[in-house]
């Protein structure tokens, strides 16, 4: 249940947003995240849209983790 | 305004792709088997302990067969993450009643469906002619409701905090109509990881944090995991290379000694959460000890509406009576699968007269329950022995 899945903001409503799951689109929640714009990238939780999903965080994580992997000297 | 969905999938799927990517993933792999013994040394042990708090860590884990890269002496746990798991019996009788007995519609996840209650499920109840419907979340139980206004619907309301202000946002806000009652079982899993911590049998060196009910909670939640167990914490995404790395910066705090919270899901976590959702939370629920299923009763961890939000609890609707639940039925080693004591391959049903089919108690039910995970993709060393076989093992 507390299975979150990624989709994109395809069309926003006043209360609810259309989001794209790879194909399928659902109309879900948005009351949580508001600002939710066409485009964003979102984690989809029981519904509702509980969370922004960011791809410069996640590029940020993995260059991160690549230096951090090549300077762990053990 | 509308947006063509094409290019941003292929965005999407790279991000995913990321944290599936196999050469950072054995790097990461290498760098865990080199710092196990430096961190075993540290502890003074025999086995290092790394506790998880999350059914879809527990299915990233099992699926992927994370396992069988561990070293031998590192032992991933699942604990209390199986929101499906613990709704107590009695929540489950009282909805069967409800939808035999009384002229309501039950409105439920499809994860508590097959969940067995005192003397039958959910399901069982529909096929004796219970008005039982599956609802994908709250949004779809106030559509039903609304298309028949003049018929009274419950929604059976459990999960941990990331489902809770679904229901508590439209609570406040007032879009929920006066036929929809709510049974209320939420949980909240910071109090469960506190008990869990505190049982002498199940000493810990790290925890895995849930990267999605810290969406809600923030990062902040975890602080007392460093600050008072002195326990290295590191919230996680849920792709293998999220929990890879999450192993990894856990031996890496242990190896130096300095405890700490880390943040490995900033792509959609942060310290302070979802500031919206948390005051949606707190302006319709209280706060009270509760009933976790096959556990007992733990305090200040769960949550019940304020006074002010009372006429949408179905309790005040219909006095619904149920005999005494059973907690789990006998020989059931779901609390103990739950608490991290036991593995699911140690029940003595596991898999026999226990399965995804036929499940007799609430852990094999859910897609996040520990041993509907391994019933389903293999726990408990099949996966080990088969990665020796094909040589797998880094």
């Amino acid at each position: 249940m507390c299975l979150g899945i990624p989709g994109v903001v395809v069309e926003v409503k006043e209360l609810t947003a259309i989001v794209d799951f790879g194909g399928v689109k659902r109309e879900v929640d948005k009351l949580l995240v508001p600002d939710v714009k066409p485009g964003d990238y979102v984690i989809v939780h029981a519904g509702a849209i509980i969370s922004k999903l960011s791809r410069e965080e996640a590029e940020k994580t993995i260059e991160a983790w690549k230096e951090v992997l090549e300077a762990l000297k053990v | 305004m509308r947006v063509n969905s094409g290019n941003l999938h292929e965005g999407l799927r790279k991000i995913i792709r990321m944290f599936r990517e196999s050469e950072l993933l054995r790097e990461a792999v290498k760098k865990i088997h080199k710092l196990a013994p430096l961190a075993l040394r540290k502890i003074d042990g025999d086995k290092i302990k790394i506790m998880h708090v999350c059914g879809t860590h527990e299915h990233t884990i099992t699926y992927y067969g994370l396992r069988s890269l561990m070293p031998e002496n590192l032992e991933l746990i699942a604990g209390p993450g199986c929101p499906v798991c613990i709704a107590p019996t009695k929540v489950i009788d009282e909805s069967i009643e409800l939808a035999l007995n009384y002229e309501v519609t039950l409105l439920t996840y499809g994860d508590m469906y097959k969940v067995p209650g005192t003397s039958m499920s959910l399901a069982e109840a529909r096929s004796l002619g219970g008005d039982i419907r599956i609802v994908y979340g709250f949004l779809d139980a106030l559509r039903i409701a609304k298309r028949n206004p003049k018929r009274t619907h419950v929604f059976l309301a459990v999960g941990f905090e990331t489902t809770q202000p679904t229901v508590a946002s439209h609570i406040v806000l007032g879009t929920v109509p006066s036929n929809l009652k709510i049974l209320v079982a939420y949980r909240l899993t910071v109090p469960a990881v506190h008990y869990v911590l505190n049982q002498p049998d199940i000493p810990l060196n790290g925890i895995i944090a849930p990267g999605h009910v810290t969406a809600i909670t923030g990062a902040k939640a975890w602080k007392f995991l460093p600050e008072e167990y002195e326990l290295p914490a590191v919230v996680a995404g849920f792709e293998p290379l999220d929990v890879i790395l999450a192993v990894l910066e856990i031996l890496r705090q242990i190896v130096e000694g300095k405890p700490r919270i880390f943040n490995e899901y900033s792509r959609v976590d942060s310290w302070e959460g979802n500031i919206i959702a948390q005051k949606y939370v707190k302006e319709a629920f209280d706060v009270v000890d509760a009933h976790w299923r096959g556990i007992g009763v733990l305090p200040k961890s769960g949550l019940e509406l304020k006074d002010s939000y009372r006429n949408f609890d179905v309790h005040s609707e219909y006095d619904v009576k149920v005999p005494k639940s059973i907690d789990l039925p006998p020989g059931c080693r779901c609390g103990d699968v739950t608490l991290g004591k036991a593995v699911p391959t140690d029940c003595p049903f596991f898999m026999k007269t226990c399965t995804p089919n036929t499940p007799y108690g609430p852990c094999m039910v859910s897609s996040e329950g520990t041993c509907a995970v391994w019933a389903k993709f293999g726990g408990g060393g099949k996966i080990k022995e088969l990665a020796k076989i094909l040589g797998l093992k880094p």
